[in-house]
């Protein structure tokens, strides 16, 4: 038995060399990660955005720290924290964010930049909305006709903003959810992808939206409403909740962002000549 | 139409620049894929011989478990992977989640029933038609399991690219336990979703394009292993 | 001469459902040379056969080699030709080297020889699966006659072969027949009993009917059931 295999292979044997050189050459892509590394849980919005592809080569540089982000919505950036799958958190619904740091997660919550949301549809704007400013009063507009409205559905920060926005209004699109409200479960770029497609109002923060190229004849209808005020926090996660975790080189990676270098590298990314986020640590 | 222009153009102009963050990508899926197939052969062709060329009691409902796993949703499957390999899960300690072999892993658990319903379907017909000859000549076991292997070699390779094909074409796995991370678990799929959502379809779609190209290199090299292997075998 | 004779059958009985395969054969074969199984479609030739060989279970019955039950070393002294010949996927020589790495003794033929006798030295490397049906058969005579059996079953072999084929193959026994093998033959092909036969079995709806020398069955056929067989009528 034994000799049969070894005959078979020794006939096969320019075979298993090609085999072998493949395997190589694919083990040699792999490359060592030697530098410490920490993972950041974060929000598609931040991502989409392209803010850490210009922040995080900067940070690397200086300090030797390889940073690793994991977008998701916010609600699942949390919940991946709390299941410490990541050494630091970055995302943008303050409520969770000091509940995060209520139940012990994280020591505090450092105030990091903030944006603003906007809100967005075609532009034959059905519903009239162009050139507001109030933001409750545009969805009320919208759920008087019933104009296709995509919501975000994935407990994002955005999500919550929009929710949060419909209990102002007074409204609970909820019920019409299948109808013109259509909840999607997706991230902030596929939502407006869907919103594109199907020439419904949504609502985005205003970094995805400037990075966005899939903009078709879609505009900012409704903007500058205090209410649409979009903070992002940042904190790290606590030895006491995830002993596994980096705790220092994240610690390093906060001191850094929220540094007045940090602050002045955020506010100074800039897509067509226009800020997508302002640092606000200070 | 003209997207598809635009994204045949990128796709040719990335590969004729050797775009450097484009062949990370490339060599990162060829080698997360490439070596849970090895596993899932390693591991999915023997229980393939056993199901296909065996009696033994709950074989059927082996069977019956294997195929439904077939067609087993790969968000699911990345899912269950999470769950293990989270911090906070059972085999949290060793720190695999968010790195190529948690996406390894994964599309190891996707790929290995594929490997195992298909080779053992192969494998039972051929028992079929040997089983008497291999009785009447006193075959042993285990010789008789090698010989049903090199004769359905042919057949095995189909069953070997439609492993592949469902490891490197997923993302719902490899998006959940890599996490998409740039430059450490980012994939051809996952960044073809990652443009999508930027909005930016025409270099998601050229990322396909490549994928596809990809695939047929893949399969045209299985091509000239397959003629490799008949000139040997009748060569002399 | 062949150390498995005689073969003592008693009482064989084989039943599927309802239905009588084999009824109650009982038999002894003491004498080398040519034996010849003859008798309508379905009445039990093949299976008879098969029991002989060990491929199936009598339900009832015994079948001595020897004064011994049918084993392994049995086995590997008798071999078997399929109506339809199984060969593997390879080249004619790579079949029978198959052969020849099963049981590693000294008492295999040459492959060459083993060619020669059978008319296939020139198409040694050719696929096997390429081979005429004639040429396909005179392989696994071949491959049978190289681990020089002692008694060689043949399962309406020559059935569709070109003469040439058959003519061969008729050769290759009476030589193998000469050597002290004994041979089992079923066949339709009442000329080619009548050219080989030293001794004739005809079965009839899974009973013996007669068990007489080739002369005697041809000249005056004791049972109803023969007679009509070799006056050409169809038996129901």
């Amino acid at each position: 038995m034994a000799q049969a295999v070894g005959q078979y292979l020794m006939k096969q044997k320019t075979l298993f060399a090609c085999l072998g050189l493949i395997f190589i050459s694919f083990g040699s892509v792999a490359k060592g990660a030697e530098n410490p590394s920490i993972v950041v849980q974060s929000t598609t919005s931040t991502k989409n955005s392209g803010l850490y592809d210009y922040l995080l080569p900067k940070f690397t540089k200086e300090t030797g720290i390889d940073v690793h982000v994991v977008a998701v919505g916010t609600g699942a950036a949390v919940r991946n924290a709390m299941n410490c799958d990541g050494d630091v958190l970055l995302v943008h619904s303050q409520q969770r964010e000091e509940d995060f740091v209520a139940s012990g997660y994280a020591p505090r919550r450092y105030a990091l930049m903030y944006n603003d949301f906007i809100l967005i549809g075609p532009k034959s704007d059905p519903a009239q909305l162009a050139g507001g400013q109030d933001a409750v009063a545009a969805l009320r507009k919208i759920a008087a006709k019933g104009y296709s409205f995509i919501s975000r559905g994935d407990d994002s920060g955005t999500h919550i903003k929009e929710r949060a926005l419909w209990q102002m209004a007074a409204f609970d699109p909820t019920a019409h959810s299948g109808d013109w409200y259509r909840e999607v479960g997706t991230g902030m770029g596929a939502t407006i992808n869907i919103a594109v497609g199907l020439g419904a109002y949504t609502l985005s923060d205003r970094a995805t939206w400037l990075k966005f190229t899939n903009k078709s004849d879609f505009k900012i209808l409704v903007e500058g409403d205090k209410r649409l005020f979009n903070p992002y926090g940042i904190m790290r996660v606590t030895k006491e909740k995830c002993p596994g975790a980096n705790i220092s080189h994240a610690q390093t990676f906060i001191d850094w962002l929220t540094s007045n270098a940090g602050q002045t590298l955020i506010t100074d990314y800039k897509i067509d000549g226009k800020t997508l986020f302002f640092g606000n640590s200070n | 139409m003209s997207i598809f222009a635009e994204a045949t153009a990128t796709a040719f102009s990335l590969i004729i620049n050797a775009n450097a963050d484009l062949l990370e990508i490339i060599g990162l899926s060829m080698k997360v894929s490439l070596s849970a197939l090895l596993i899932a052969c390693i591991l999915g062709l023997p229980i393939g011989a056993l199901l296909g060329t065996f009696d033994f009691a709950f074989k059927n409902t082996v069977k019956g478990i294997l195929t439904a796993l077939m067609g087993m949703p790969p968000v699911v499957v990345g899912l269950i992977v999470y769950l293990h390999l989270s911090r906070s899960g059972l085999f949290g300690a060793l720190e695999l989640l968010y790195t190529p072999t948690a996406m390894i892993i994964a599309q190891v658990i996707l790929i290995t029933p594929i490997i195992a319903v298909l080779s053992s379907q192969i494998l039972e017909d051929l028992h079929e038609e040997y089983r008497d000859l291999f009785i009447s000549l006193v075959v042993p076991p285990p010789n008789a399991l090698l010989t049903y292997l090199i004769e359905a070699r042919y057949s095995l390779l189909t069953v070997i690219l439609a492993g592949f094909g469902r490891a490197i074409s997923e993302v719902g796995a490899v998006m959940i336990v890599g996490g998409n991370i740039d430059h450490l678990t980012r994939v051809m799929t996952t960044a073809i979703a990652l443009e999508t959502s930027k909005g930016e379809l025409a270099l998601a779609l050229a990322l396909g394009l490549i994928l596809l190209i990809l695939a047929l290199f893949v399969n045209f090299a299985a091509q000239q292993a397959k003629s490799l292997l008949s000139v040997q075998r009748y060569g002399g | 001469m062949c150390t498995l004779l005689p073969i003592t059958i008693d009482k064989l009985t084989l039943t599927a459902g309802q239905k009588t395969l084999l009824n109650n054969i009982s038999l002894n074969i003491t004498s080398s040379g040519i034996l010849v199984i003859m008798g309508p479609n379905g009445a039990g030739k093949s299976l008879f056969m098969r029991c002989l060989h060990g491929l199936s279970q009598p339900d009832s019955g015994r079948i001595l080699f020897a004064g011994d039950e049918i084993n392994q070393t049995h086995r590997k002294s008798q071999a078997l030709i399929f109506q339809k010949p199984v060969l593997l996927k390879r080249s004619v020589r790579q079949n029978l080297e198959f052969v020849r790495n099963l049981h590693r003794t000294d008492n295999v033929a040459s492959i060459e020889l083993a060619l020669r006798n059978v008319g296939l030295s020139k198409l040694a490397s050719q696929p096997a699966n390429q081979l005429s049906g004639g040429e396909r058969q005179r392989l696994a005579l071949a491959r049978a006659l190289m681990m020089r059996p002692q008694m060689l079953f043949l399962d309406e072999a020559c059935a569709n072969l070109d003469p040439a084929s058959v003519s061969n193959i008729e050769e290759v026994l009476r030589q193998a027949c000469k050597d002290g093998q004994k041979i089992i033959l079923i066949t339709h092909d009442i000329a080619q009993a009548k050219r080989l036969a030293d001794e004739v079995i005809f079965l009839h709806h899974g009973a013996l009917c007669e068990h007489t020398p080739a002369r005697v069955f041809f000249q005056s056929p004791k049972s109803q059931a023969a007679r009509a067989y070799l006056d050409g009528q169809i038996l129901v």
